[in-house]
């Protein structure tokens, strides 16, 4: 390692608490210490979670050529503060019929699970809240957990489009926790652990001095990204997979009947979800709060952490200004029929990977091709299987 | 290949998000209030009433009360009162001029039949929108001081129908002018020929 | 005993208790739900992490779908589901079959060696487990394995086949 671990704006977030919890007797302070992770994380990713309900605004609207909110303070920068006004002043309504218990714990539960996926996410060098050695099989157990409140928040509405809308939900959710689970495995064969600070050392130094050792820089890495990309769309329910959520599917499927706060903590459970796996796609395959290049190293390792994630949210912005929704037949067929059986095949290629290591002098190159093509190849093939039988539309007027 | 079409339509959003910070093709958008799109000449929304001068705005009124413009008017939104006295107009004919004047510009429908029938030229639409009021009643009811506008503001909203308008008037006002000389030249020839001229040959006023 | 052990087991118990002497079934579903969150956090206890983790994501995330699924597919009826038995010879049945299932548990609660250690529990790591998954106990794993694909391919059967508007996803 560089310098960097010695650096002062490094070491201060850590260096802050110690002196804060200096204060308190021994046995308290590992207690202090949680308590002072949990509430930075809440308030970091809750203002996060304000000031990407603006950018998203924002940046939808300069898309389609038009400024976005730009009248509540300068540029608009008090709009999430407007927004959050307006969710906590609005009457809670319950439909007569709802369960009423189930309908008031949806929400919780789905909030609950979304934050505490955020534990095990390494924001900087000495920053993960905790450092499990099962912490990927973790993080997916607790986000995983969050589809059950899905059913919850549609079932007790007692509403029979929002049962409808969440049993959609629940399947494209279900649909796509398979690729996620899966392009991540070829990320636990190469670093051999499963743990995300483990992982993050792994992908440590670079090569020839200035091309990093990341896991997205490797054909099978890249194929992995992309598909963990793209089921994390799906599981966050994004746009172009937001069909759970569109306001022309079934009003607002299965968060129809709720409003005020309540839909405000759905809304902040979805973009949770997003930081989350986000953070994750970094940590995995981005090489996590790591620098790109050694000379870059003075700019401290959260700092780099952000900057990779805002570029992983705004890529998920750029993506909804883009693309139109999917079908649910659409999005089961893709989860299915195109990134399962191209996730399993990345598992082959990252075996072939690693039996080929040692592989000397020009073979390097036939590794480098061969990987490649198993990656390339069977996209292209299963992309044709997956349109084929779908011609160009042919319109015939009267 | 899967795949291109998607690569393809982020490219013209990114297109789209960087050139909406200088290409104006990319920001189509009017700040309103600060600023407020160039309407259509042809725009119209309420009534208004075209006073000549806009220091006597009352007393130089083209109506003349005929009430055409209140008949016509296919919601009934115009009530007028005659006066009792008579005022010079513009040709300096006494005519009696409108002392009530009211235009419900909540029930108007900017139809312009008010503005078709009038003889006078005096009642013409207007471009305003941004008239809303507190008062459901009488906040909309627009009376006479309220409608009345010079002929400069009409030049200035509508410039081609004002130009028209206006030649139109003056050429009346000529006309009228030459009928009256003529008539002054006929009558003093008649004067000065020998009255023993036939009553039959005496110029006839033309129609 | 540890009291945050009687805890968990009172937690887990006591939820499985009301959500088999509930009358809504899908109370009963997420109650069971919460049940299986006891166990995991038994394992937690237990300092076995990535069991209790793997318990998260199978029972939570997977099973209680499937459970769900399968009651709201074959409900007879859209009012209040009522979980009860429908005959008395079912009910003395369950009893017995508990009352069994009790007696072999206690027996081998009462005969095993449970004295309390006094050296440190074993240090578990993920790679341990993964070995002795690969290793020792891989012929375990495939034959779960395969068993597992020939219940689904035999659902898939049965759903496609069994009538016209019978799928598994919602319309």
């Amino acid at each position: 390692m560089s310098q960097a671990p010695t650096s002062f704006l490094e070491n201060a977030p850590v260096l802050v608490r110690d002196w804060a919890t200096g204060f308190l007797p021994a046995p308290a302070r590992w207690f202090a210490n949680s308590l002072i992770d949990i509430v930075s994380i809440l308030a970091v990713f809750g203002l996060l979670f304000a000031f990407l309900t603006l950018a998203e605004r924002k940046i939808l609207g300069r898309v389609q050529n038009r400024p976005g909110p730009n009248r509540v303070g300068w540029a608009g920068w008090m709009q999430p503060f407007a927004d959050g006004i307006k969710m906590l002043t609005k009457e809670d309504v319950v439909p007569i019929a709802a369960d009423r218990v189930l309908h008031f714990l949806a929400p919780v539960v789905i909030l609950a699970f979304s934050i505490l996926t955020f534990a095990v996410i390494p924001f900087g060098r000495n920053l993960v809240p905790l450092d499990l050695d099962a912490a990927v099989v973790y993080f997916f157990a607790a986000s995983s957990s969050t589809e059950l409140a899905v059913f919850m928040a549609g079932w007790s509405s007692h509403n029979k489009y929002s049962l409808f809308a969440a049993m959609r939900a629940l399947a494209q959710l279900v649909s796509y926790e398979l690729p996620l689970l899966l392009s991540f495995v070829p990320v636990v064969l190469a670093t051999g652990k499963l743990s995300t600070t483990g992982i993050v050392a792994a992908q440590a130094g670079w090569k020839w001095g200035f091309v990093p050792h990341w896991l997205v820089f490797t054909p099978w890495g890249a194929a992995g990204f992309a598909i963990f990309m793209v089921s994390a769309l799906a599981e966050s329910n994004r746009s172009p997979f937001d069909l759970p959520e569109a306001e022309s599917e079934l009003i607002a499927g299965h968060l129809t009947e709720y409003s005020g706060f309540k839909y405000a903590i759905f809304f902040m459970a979805e973009y949770f979800g997003m930081c989350a796996l986000s953070g994750m796609a970094v940590t995995l395959f981005l090489g996590g709060w790591q620098a790109p290049l050694p000379a870059l190293e003075f700019i401290p390792s959260y700092a780099w952490f952000a900057i990779k994630l805002m570029a992983l949210l705004f890529g998920f912005m750029w993506i909804r200004a883009t693309l139109p929704r999917l079908r649910i037949d659409q999005l089961t067929r893709l989860a299915w029929k195109f990134l399962v059986p191209l996730a399993l095949v990345n598992l082959g290629t990252t075996a072939f990977w690693f039996l080929s290591t040692d592989w000397s002098g020009p073979f390097q190159a036939i590794r480098w091709a061969v990987a490649v093509g198993l990656v390339i190849l069977p996209a292209i093939l299963l992309g044709r299987s997956l349109g084929s039988g779908l011609g160009p539309r042919t319109y015939r007027y009267a | 290949m899967l795949g291109t079409g998607l690569l393809k339509g982020l490219g013209v959003t990114a297109k789209n998000l960087v050139g909406s910070f200088y290409d104006p093709k990319r920001f189509v958008t009017t700040q309103y209030p600060e600023e407020r799109t160039k309407l259509p000449e042809a725009y119209r929304n309420f009534p208004f009433l075209v006073s000549e001068s806009p220091e006597d705005p009352m007393g130089t009124l083209r109506c003349v009360a005929c009430q055409i413009c209140e008949k016509e008017c296919p919601p009934q939104c115009i009530y007028i009162e005659k006066s009792r006295d008579k005022k010079p107009d513009a040709n300096g004919k006494m005519q009696i001029y409108p002392a009530v004047f009211d235009i419900d510009t909540a029930v108007c429908m900017s139809c312009q039949i008010c503005v078709e029938v009038c003889p006078f030229d005096a009642i013409k639409m207007d471009q305003v929108f941004e008239i809303a009021a507190t008062d459901r009643f009488t906040g909309l009811l627009l009376d006479r001081q309220a409608l009345a506008k010079p002929n400069s503001y009409f030049h200035q909203i509508h410039p081609t129908e004002a130009e028209e308008v206006d030649g139109r008037l003056a050429a009346a006002r000529r006309a009228a002018e030459e009928k009256a000389r003529a008539a002054a030249a006929a009558k003093a020839a008649a004067k000065a020929a020998p009255p023993a001229q036939p009553p039959a040959e005496a110029p006839k006023p033309a129609p | 005993m540890n009291a945050a052990l009687i805890l968990i087991a009172l937690a887990t118990l006591g939820t499985a208790a009301v959500a088999m002497a509930g009358r809504n079934l899908l109370h009963s579903v997420i109650l069971l739900a919460a049940t299986w969150t006891g166990i995991a956090v038994f394992y937690l206890w237990a300092g076995a992490q990535f069991v209790a983790f793997a318990q998260v994501l199978v029972y939570l995330g997977a099973i209680s779908m499937v459970v769900l699924f399968a009651v709201l597919l074959t409900r007879r009826a859209r009012e209040e589901s009522v979980a009860g038995p429908e005959l008395k010879s079912r009910t003395f049945f369950s009893v017995l079959a508990g009352l069994a299932v009790a007696v072999v548990l206690l027996a081998a609660g009462a005969s095993a060696p449970l004295a309390v250690s006094s050296g440190p529990a074993p240090e578990v790591t993920v790679r341990d487990l993964g070995v002795l998954l690969m290793g020792p106990d891989a012929a375990a794993l495939l034959v779960a394995g395969v068993l597992l694909t020939i219940a689904l391919i035999g659902a898939v059967v049965l759903a496609a086949g069994s009538g016209p508007d019978e799928g598994e996803d919602a319309p």
